[in-house]
């Protein structure tokens, strides 16, 4: 079925210089070993669009349940120097949240949970 | 039962909540009080104060705070550590010592001091430091004559130094955030340099609690789910001499501390969360385990570090030119069609004046500004907020584009509004540029009263 990652994960997200990070974190760990697998960085980069010109780089923290997704080039610069509402990307976690993934049946009983 | 200290976080920003810090002290047992008071580019700022008066330099904010709460935290005895010194420490001390003699108080300050590098640039760079852009590689040459201010992160054991020598207030300019808190358990527990695992967990305690409520129901996903957050707690550490450390808030305040609350603060600006680099040890994020405890209160264990880099990092700011920004509310039938035309004219007058710029932002508020492409764009919508921006190094250009905004509301589309607080200015821009220097270079000193 298809759900939007809302469902199923907190995001948090903040500014690293000219790219910003966003935190995404799972409630379960079988929630965790799945999207590991599903959500990558090109999965990522495509979601974003124009909002994120340079790379996405990922890091796992199976501690967590969480992944740590790097947004590279997406602050029109960063800090004081970006033109833009949000120049610190603190609005690229629930952006995040919106993408729409395909949920195995058998996860089904985490949503919202 | 092993000895336990709580330190709690009043303030993760300047701006933040002048309430929460006297909360903070009146609602519950603390033994320290930290209040972080420095962003990036707030030093150059302070800089700037300093040279146009040599008693200014620091975050009055503080001040007024203390001010506040002084009868009570030496009631209380409860220490507090900040970074409110910024470039002047010695002139913030002075100015809480008459607050503190106007009230019939003794009270004991201790300032850090070794931070602020402006003065010694030159010198060092003579010596072969080059200061090169930590993020870019870019050469320091390009922005060396544009600098407003220099200051390194020290480490957190000056704090602890301070408060051996019994300062119930330690006044820092740059030190780390999570330094903040660390520095108290480095008092407390005399943990050593070389006890990595412990200065790990310090450094991730005061990560977590660094930016204020973010960790107690702040910004947090499921905010629907956040009971009272008008009432919302700051964070507080219960610190353990084993480095083991519960977070919490306290008993009847709003918010709520929990797995998943604690977990998104942790990752809160995070790169690689298998090597945080602080000055005084680098953190393994990823080796942490984590309990919720119910009833708020989340406890975190088994915290790796690795040894500390050899480098300090210095937190430069400099002049890059000037920006301004300016807005318009576009309401009625087909208001996004016309926010359009709105945004068109403005640039292509400027562009008639000859006014082309180095950048320019055209962000239409409400129609996924944010967002691009991940929000469908509706057909109809009947308000759009036009936001647009330019950079430039000519201050009279930047200035001319302030000008070009109001006209639009006689002679463009109908339905345009929402032009308040007068033409855009030009403002200067502080950059932000990051670079290291070997710690045996600098010198930190610790001052008490």
């Amino acid at each position: 079925m298809k759900i939007k990652l809302q469902k199923i994960a907190h995001a948090r997200s903040g500014d690293k210089g000219p790219n910003s990070n966003v935190g995404l974190i799972f409630r379960h760990p079988d929630i965790y070993n799945w999207a590991r697998k599903i959500i990558t960085t090109s999965l990522v980069k495509s979601h974003f669009g124009s909002v994120v010109k340079g790379e996405v780089k990922r890091y796992e923290m199976d501690n967590l349940w969480a992944l740590n997704f790097i947004l590279g080039d997406s602050l029109g610069g960063g800090g004081s120097e970006s033109l833009l509402n949000d120049a610190q990307g603190k609005t690229h976690g629930q952006a995040l949240l919106l993408m729409e993934i395909d949920l195995p049946k058998k996860l089904k009983v985490y949503i919202n949970e | 039962m092993s000895k336990v200290i709580r330190i709690a976080n009043g303030q993760g920003f300047w701006g933040d909540s002048i309430d929460a810090p006297v909360n903070l002290i009146k609602d519950g047992p603390i033994d320290y009080l930290t209040l972080d008071y420095l962003a990036e580019v707030t030093l150059s700022i302070m800089q700037r104060q300093k040279l146009k008066r040599p008693d200014a330099g620091y975050a009055r904010d503080f001040v007024e705070l203390i001010e506040r709460v002084i009868p009570d935290l030496v009631d209380k005895n409860i220490k507090v550590i900040s970074n409110a010194g910024g470039v002047n420490p010695e002139a913030c001390r002075d100015a809480l010592l008459k607050i503190a003699k106007s009230k019939g108080i003794d009270i004991k300050i201790g300032i850090i001091k070794g931070d602020n590098i402006y003065d010694k640039l030159d010198y060092f760079t003579t010596i072969g430091i080059d200061f090169k852009n930590l993020e870019t590689g870019e050469s320091f040459d390009s922005i060396k004559d544009k600098v407003y201010s220099a200051n390194v992160y020290i480490d957190s054991f000056c704090i602890a130094r301070a408060l051996d020598e019994g300062a119930q207030i330690v006044l820092a300019g740059r030190v780390s955030d999570p330094g903040l808190a660390l520095g108290p358990a480095i008092h407390e527990f005399g943990w050593q340099a070389d006890q990595i695992d412990l200065i790990a967990a310090g450094t991730l305690a005061g990560h977590i609690t660094e930016c204020g409520a973010q960790c107690t129901g702040g910004n947090y996903s499921r905010w629907s789910e956040v009971e009272d957050l008008a009432n919302i707690g700051y964070p507080i550490i219960e610190m353990h001499e084993t480095g083991e450390f519960v977070i919490t808030k306290h008993n009847g305040s709003g918010g709520l501390v929990n797995r998943q609350t604690v977990s998104e603060q942790i990752l809160y600006e995070m790169g690689d969360p298998t090597y945080y680099i602080s000055p005084d040890v680098c953190v393994d994020f990823t080796s942490l385990a984590l309990e919720d405890m119910g009833d708020n209160r989340v406890k975190i264990s088994n915290v790796k570090g690795l040894e500390a880099t050899p480098t300090y990092k210095v937190s430069i700011s400099y002049f890059a030119g000037y920006k301004a920004s300016g807005q318009l509310t576009i309401s009625g039938p087909d208001a996004l069609k016309k926010a359009e035309l709105v945004a068109d004219l403005i640039w292509k007058r400027l562009e008639n004046t000859g006014c082309i710029y180095e950048d320019k932002s055209t962000e239409f508020l409400g129609i996924s500004s944010c967002h691009g492409s991940i929000n469908r764009i509706p057909e109809q919508v009947n308000e759009v907020v036009l936001r647009l921006g330019v950079k430039d190094s000519d201050k009279a250009k930047v200035n001319r584009f302030g000008k070009e905004i109001s006209p639009v509301i006689t002679n463009g589309p109908p339905g345009v509004t929402g032009f308040a607080g007068g033409r855009p200015k030009a403002q200067e821009i502080v950059a932000y540029w990051p670079a290291l220097i070997p710690k045996n270079l600098i010198a930190t000193d610790v001052d008490v009263n």
